[in-house]
């Protein structure tokens, strides 16, 4: 998928994540993290948006997360969420809970 | 009446000092009314400055504060302000505790006023600046028995003591409340300010409120006090207290203190005159609700319920099923007015309370306490001061007292905060020694120090589930992951010392 | 065992934090709602955040329930794409009106189990009747598909559809609830009552769940962790009920061994009602764990 445009998703409550996905400048993918647990855990939150990018065949845009201590799978849906929006994309893929 | 002549007295030499005869003209009748007397004799002084220069202090003294007016304290700022525009220097704060309020203090740390800080704890800007390496000397932290202790066996010697009082009269009885007048700013107990005004080799009372002698009943008597100093205002009152600390609705924090009430009850010890302490947290506030109702269903009473006191606690009171309430810290305005009103409702000092130099001290007599927790670890060690990024934002306050005390010492906390774990495999910083920690209630499950065999009995054969403390702590980290390891410098910026006075733990300054 | 359906709690899709903690409190099972408190614009970050979290959170075993949107619009469709594929959940439809709304979302669900490789009718389905039409319907409803679990009462748009509102007493709801309850056991499946949404009114709670009780209904639906226990104590069998239905099953064992066919009790004839009546209470007694 290609981001067309900025998309958000989220919101500012405790173990939530609010993420903004736009068109980055280069070709790569570009990470603004607030968070309130940076220390414990602002790489692993950094490694789950962007493999979730990647899992989307993202591999250009710019990121700005402000987390309020969302675990792995809050971060994972915000992300799916903003990038879908930022793609304009409407047809969902799912991996389901495999075979 | 015969002529004296004390050579006539036998053994003189073994009698004391009777070495004068009494002479009539040497006393002088005072014939002015009480409230003549007040104006013209008193220990009030024009101000603060006097105040401090008659106490003879000097730098490298140590002063002493009371933490009774929490985050609206305007007492600590005003007096080192002024103890710095007087010149002062490497002075030692020895306070009860510290709060949000006094980050002013970090300018007097940085131009040398202050050289060290006692206290029970440090939040916001001065905590963090403090963990970051603010200080050459660390900070000593004591809970309220240690501190205590300390104080009274001397290793902790108090210059100079500067007491907020919201009442006090021209002699210097003071207490947290007036009889004489409604209204004025209400702090209830001065229970930490006691062993201060005792020990103190000079003590100074800050009021806003001076009442006409006397003023009675007192926290703290005139015999205690040195200097009175009237202030335009000793405290913010919202900062001081809330009007009723808020019975919690959030469905977590209720499921954890139900969980707690059931323990309680399949303890063994809920049984008529058992005697508790409950913290002023949400769900340890909320035990009290939930153990009302299995008290009046079995009618059982306490003897008597001690600590910082709640409105909830003075509700049962009231109720008549807690007969007495030992109170060493008012945590809001309901607890503060019973303590003016209920008989029964009885203001103790600090080391009262929960001194290690006293058999009788207070919480060795609680059958038990509910306690809560920033971290608990898999040695059942709770830490109540560190934050999970190493950072200080707590106080021990009376954690390891009540916990060594009570037959039965309950922490409860959630398995996580948001994303940050409460269970863990090793806390931070050790505040309460694992040894005397009984029960672990979690909204995910309970442990049972397996040191306590026949309570792990009691509450097991009670239908309480239990697990162990390693699948607790497993069952956090498969919620929220593995955090990094906070990273420490080598400078130790704390002193976490237990209620004897020895060290339990060092902190470290955080990186970065 | 049977599957416990006492307390159903909803737990609205967008809200990581409840999401989180929905497996804590005692309740038989969660319902992760993608509908009604599920904003229009945030129907695919719900969407999204309930489908993550059931991959990866554990629930403690209890069973799991998404509230769907109308399957006939792309939202319940993709609801449906997603929830079908966790293999996690059971599907539970809105506002069913008649047989074919359950068998419109039955097409869609087999469609997805065929198209992943899931096994056919895999899937289980609850239908939640909120209308006059669905009332009235209520059988044809139940016993439409053999994936369905249940069928539930959503009282709030019933009454609107009633032109009336909610009554403390519930007698508006009586033909409802009568209907939903007749109609699932005549389909052999379960009847769960509606939510009450005044949590701070407990008497009023209990009252209502002593009436749902009563009627004969399975469970209900919660909206907060705190009406879970009230439901719970109200169906838990009381130990006079229990003993009874101990006796009762002695004296049956008592007859099998003399080899008798008739079956009393202290002078009384035991007949099949009263005995499907003491196993169907130490089922319960067993399943809540009052009875070993």
């Amino acid at each position: 998928m290609k981001i067309q445009q900025t998309a958000a998703a989220g919101t500012m409550e405790s173990s939530d994540i609010m993420v903004t996905i736009s068109p980055s400048s280069g070709n790569n993918i570009e990470i603004e993290l607030d968070s309130t647990v940076e220390k414990q855990f602002g790489d692993d939150i950094r490694r789950t948006i962007s493999e979730t990018l990647s899992e989307l065949g993202i591999t250009d845009a710019k990121v700005q997360a402000v987390d309020k201590g969302a675990l792995d799978c809050a971060i994972k849906a915000r992300v799916k969420a903003a990038a879908y929006r930022a793609c304009g994309e409407e047809s969902y893929q799912w991996g389901g809970a495999g075979k | 009446m015969s002529e004296i002549r004390l050579e006539q007295i036998p053994h003189l030499d073994e009698l004391g000092h009777l070495d004068r005869v009494f002479h009539p003209e040497d006393i002088l009748k005072n014939s002015r009314t009480l409230r003549e007397r007040e104006k013209l004799n008193n220990k009030i002084v024009p101000s603060l400055e006097e105040a401090i220069r008659l106490s003879g202090l000097k730098n490298g003294m140590t002063v002493s504060f009371h933490h009774h007016f929490r985050n609206g304290d305007y007492i600590v700022n005003m007096v080192m302000d002024k103890l710095a525009e007087m010149g002062f220097k490497d002075l030692v704060l020895a306070a009860s505790s510290l709060s949000d309020c006094h980050a002013p203090l970090i300018e007097h740390i940085k131009n040398g006023v202050i050289r060290r800080i006692e206290t029970s704890g440090l939040r916001g800007k001065l905590a963090d600046e403090i963990s970051h390496g603010l200080m050459d000397v660390p900070v000593i932290f004591r809970s309220h028995g240690g501190r205590a202790y300390a104080i009274e066996t001397g290793e902790l010697p108090i210059d100079v003591a500067f007491l907020g009082a919201p009442s006090c009269d021209p002699y210097g009885n003071a207490n947290g409340y007036s009889r004489d007048e409604e209204g004025g700013v209400m702090c209830g107990s001065m229970g930490y300010a006691k062993c201060d005004a005792q020990y103190a080799k000079k003590t100074v009372i800050l009021t806003n409120h001076i009442v006409p002698y006397p003023n009675a009943p007192f926290g703290i008597p005139e015999s205690d006090v040195d200097y009175i100093v009237e202030v335009p205002a000793i405290g913010d009152p919202a900062g001081i207290m809330s009007g009723a600390t808020r019975f919690t609705k959030n469905p977590k924090e209720l499921l954890i203190a139900e969980t707690a009430a059931n323990v309680i009850e399949g303890s063994g010890r809920f049984k008529d005159g058992f005697s508790i302490q409950m913290g002023s947290g949400g769900a340890s506030l909320a035990v009290a609700r939930f153990l009302r109702e299995k008290m009046l269903r079995d009618h059982i009473k306490a003897s008597f319920a001690l600590g910082g006191i709640t409105g909830s606690i003075v509700d049962l009171h009231e109720e008549g099923l807690i007969q007495k309430i030992l109170d060493v810290q008012s945590f809001d305005l309901r607890a503060a007015e019973s303590l003016k009103n209920n008989r029964f409702h009885q203001q103790i000092s600090a080391s009262y309370y929960a001194s290690p130099s006293n058999e009788g001290t207070a919480v060795n007599q609680l059958d038990i306490v509910v306690l809560s927790a920033l971290e608990v670890d898999c040695d059942y060690n709770v830490n109540v001061l560190t934050g999970s990024d190493g950072v200080i934002r707590g106080a021990i306050g009376g954690h390891p007292d009540t916990a060594y005390g009570a037959s039965v010492a309950i922490v409860v906390c959630p398995l996580t905060r948001g994303r940050i774990p409460c269970v863990v495999d090793k806390v931070n910083t050790v505040v309460t020694p694992g040894k005397t920690v009984d029960v672990i209630v979690t909204d995910h499950g309970v442990a049972v120090n397996p040191r306590r065999k026949n309570l792990l009995k009691n509450i097991q054969d009670f239908g309480i589930p239990v697990c162990t403390i390693e699948e607790l702590c497993e069952k956090a980290r498969k919620i929220v992951g593995t955090p990094t390891p906070i990273e420490y410098t080598d400078k130790v910026v704390g002193v976490v010392t237990y209620r004897d006075g020895s060290v339990i733990d060092l902190i470290r300054q955080v990186k970065g | 065992m049977k599957q416990l359906r006492r307390t159903m709690l909803f737990v609205p899709g967008n809200n990581p934090g409840m999401i989180k903690d929905a497996g804590i409190y005692g309740q038989d099972a969660i319902m992760f709602d993608l509908e009604d408190s599920v904003s229009l614009t945030e129907k695919d970050a719900a969407r999204f955040l309930v489908y993550e979290a059931l991959l990866t959170q554990d629930y403690n075993g209890k069973e799991l329930v998404v509230r769907v949107n109308d399957p006939t619009t792309k939202c319940g469709v993709d609801d449906l794409e997603a929830m079908v594929r966790t293999q996690k959940v059971v599907i539970r439809l809105p506002k069913t009106e008649s047989a074919e709304d359950v068998l419109v979302c039955e097409r869609e669900i087999a469609r997805i189990e065929r198209e992943n490789g899931i096994e056919e009718g895999s899937t289980r389905m609850m239908a939640a009747i909120e209308s006059a039409a669905g009332v009235l319907n209520a059988k044809e409803i139940a016993f439409s598909s053999k994936r369905l679990i249940g069928i539930a009462l959503g009282a709030e748009d019933y009454v609107t559809d009633l032109k009336t509102k909610r009554s403390p007493e519930g007698i508006e709801l009586l033909f409802g609830r009568s209907m939903i309850l007749l109609a699932a056991r005549a389909a052999g499946i379960d009847a769960i009552d509606t939510v009450y949404s005044d949590v701070n009114n407990e008497e009023g709670f209990r009252k209502e769940v002593e009436l749902i009780h009563q009627l004969g209904f399975d469970g209900k639906s919660i909206i907060n962790p705190r009406q879970i226990q009230t439901v719970h104590d109200v169906y838990t069998p009381t130990q006079k009920e229990i003993d009874k239905a101990l006796a009762v099953m002695d004296a049956i064992e008592e007859a099998h061994k003399k080899g008798s066919g008739v079956i009393s009790l202290n002078g009384k004839m035991v007949d099949k009602p009263i005995v499907a009546r003491a196993q169907r209470t130490l089922d319960l007694a067993r399943a809540v764990g009052v009875l070993k």
